[in-house]
């Protein structure tokens, strides 16, 4: 809820009536003391309402099987501006490649959503979430597990058709 | 009435100073507590509310925070006056409430308990000579600190309760001309039997208020802290502890002046319109009034009258704190030259012509032969009411018949001189 601003015309100060001015103010913090607005978020408890576009802490889609849909092409350390993604990959019997290291340091990122944009398979997204204190530094860096254990939803990509998203 | 013993009275006497003692340091919590949450309501905040249900418990987590924080003692500083000035600060706030009577009196088994510390004779002059103490505490912390903000806050301290002594103490004289005593007892009582002193001396419960909110440093009247000119005035050199002794000391000062008028003008712990809690001494007993034909009613003292008026005067004390906190809230300081003028050239000559008002009331009523009933009170109350017109009438430059020009409009009349 936003607080609006009223301009007020104020009376000329050498012709207003101290008294009236006095009483006048009174009554109207009588009237928020007995009904305060509540402009107040208790923000622990009411969570805060993330817009579909809000970019976050990030999420790797993982496959029914549990296997991340990550291919390891390279694309999103490549695109990546802050240089965040670390990412070696492998290759299996089959030749399906797949991440061995995947990390993503969450202090250097600047999520600008660059990963998700490029990723062919929509395996890297990153989120609408926002809470992720931590006591030590190098848990900021999330590592493949971590990131597919996030559960948060996924981030709505800009649609060039409503660019308002309205 | 049945006389206590001298062991009972003893007794009762060191229960009820621990009671009052223990219920005014938690209204005193309650206070501060009731200050947060009611500015934060009229600012649309929620104030504390994290600490148990409603945040009623922030008062005890202050208390804790205060007691185990560091001390500091400026290098500067003068040692001893340092440590004396919250210590004469809190005392004077404290002892006043010996003298205020808070409930009808109590019957037990040993006799009748006064509900009230001390029952004083002298009640309302101990009370001035008390509270005027409480500038010496201010004016010692702010010149021992040897700090320019502390010593500017201590020397208006002095300076405006000096000022508002005057108008306190003034404004007080027509209630004991009306009572014809100075006890505090006597007035509740006499208040039973007629109507509240609000009534009868409504300027000088107006010139009283006023006073009252500059004895205590609340605003309008805070010169002494004045955050945005002083950082936090007399108090700015101290911490933890001895800042909460200060603290605490003006939550005792407004709930004293705010059982004060309680007591002088709103009846102290009268119930209205109801005569059976009407304990007035006469001729060695206790009535509750008098009959038509003029003799005395027995009055019926029991527990549940106690607790009753107790509540009654709880509730009239509550007000005038909440008044407190209200005003506070909604008024912008005044500026220390406006102080000393309202002080010096108006609440004194105020009082002073009020007093000669009612004086001279209570003389001519007296030689046209009505010296008391209600033909008295009305008259009274007619003349106190055109009095307070007149003031607020002056006050107001004549301008509370015509309000605020909006801004624009043509001046319509040439208004008088300012005052």
């Amino acid at each position: 809820m936003a607080i609006s601003v009223k301009v007020i015309r104020r009376p000329e100060a050498a012709r207003s009536s101290y008294l009236r001015a006095a009483l006048k103010g009174m009554s109207l913090t009588f009237r928020h003391m007995v009904n305060p607005r509540k402009v107040t978020r208790s923000y622990p408890e009411e969570p805060t309402e993330l817009h579909p576009r809000w970019r976050g802490t990030h999420r790797m889609e993982v496959h029914a099987d549990g296997r991340p849909k990550c291919v390891a092409c390279g694309l999103c350390p490549t695109v990546c501006p802050a240089n965040c993604i670390r990412l070696v990959g492998g290759e299996d019997d089959q030749g399906n490649r797949y991440p061995i290291v995947y990390e993503i340091d969450e202090f250097r990122c600047i999520f600008c959503g660059m990963c998700q944009e490029v990723c062919p398979v929509e395996a890297i997204h990153v989120g609408q979430h926002f809470e992720n204190a931590e006591y030590t530094r190098e848990r900021f860096v999330y590592d493949l597990d971590r990131l597919m254990e996030q559960e948060h939803p996924v981030t709505a990509l800009w649609d060039p058709s409503d660019p308002a998203s309205e | 009435m049945n006389e206590l013993s001298p062991t009972a009275f003893l007794i009762a006497s060191a229960v009820k100073v621990l009671a009052v003692f223990t219920a005014l340091m938690v209204a005193i919590m309650y206070a501060t507590w009731a200050e947060r949450r009611l500015s934060a309501f009229i600012q649309d905040r929620l104030g504390p509310n994290r600490v148990g249900p409603f945040g009623l418990l922030q008062p005890i987590a202050d208390g804790l925070k205060n007691i185990i924080k560091e001390e500091t003692d400026p290098a500067t500083a003068s040692r001893f006056f340092f440590v004396l000035g919250p210590m004469l600060s809190i005392m004077p706030a404290l002892v006043t409430f010996a003298v205020i009577p808070f409930a009808a009196p109590l019957p037990t088994p040993w006799g009748t308990v006064d509900m009230i510390v001390a029952d004083l004779p002298v009640g309302v002059l101990y009370i001035l000579a008390i509270s005027s103490l409480g500038v010496y505490g201010i004016f010692l912390g702010g010149w021992s600190s040897n700090n320019k903000y502390a010593l500017l806050g201590g020397l208006r301290a002095s300076a405006q309760m000096v000022s508002y002594e005057v108008g306190l103490g003034l404004s007080l004289i027509p209630v004991m001309m009306l009572a014809g005593n100075v006890t505090l007892t006597r007035m509740v009582a006499d208040q039973q039997l007629g109507l509240w002193y609000i009534l009868p001396l409504s300027l000088g419960f107006l010139l009283f208020l006023i006073s009252a909110f500059a004895e205590t440093n609340r605003l309008p009247f805070d010169m002494p802290e004045a955050e945005s000119e002083l950082v936090t005035g007399y108090h700015t050199e101290y911490s933890s502890m001895k800042f909460s002794m200060f603290f605490i000391a003006e939550y005792a000062h407004v709930i004293t002046a705010s059982a004060l008028m309680a007591t002088l003008f709103l009846g102290g712990w009268d119930i209205p319109f109801w005569a059976g809690d009407n304990f007035i001494p006469y001729e060695g007993g206790l009535i509750s009034g008098f009959t038509a034909a003029g003799d005395p009613i027995p009055a019926q003292l029991s527990i549940w009258t106690t607790l009753l008026t107790l509540g009654a005067f709880m509730l009239k004390t509550t007000f005038f704190v909440v008044l407190y906190i209200w005003v506070r809230w909604t008024l912008p300081r005044f500026r220390y030259d406006q102080v000393m003028h309202l002080g010096w050239k108006v609440m004194l000559p105020t009082a002073l012509a009020y007093v000669m008002l009612v004086g001279a009331t209570i003389l001519v009523l007296d030689q046209l032969g009505v010296s008391g009933g209600p033909g008295f009170a009305l008259a009274l109350t007619a003349v106190s009411l055109v009095a307070t017109g007149m003031f607020a009438l002056y006050l107001d430059r004549g301008r509370i018949i015509t309000g605020a020009a909006p801004a624009g409009r043509a001046a319509r009349a040439v208004p008088a001189a300012h005052p």
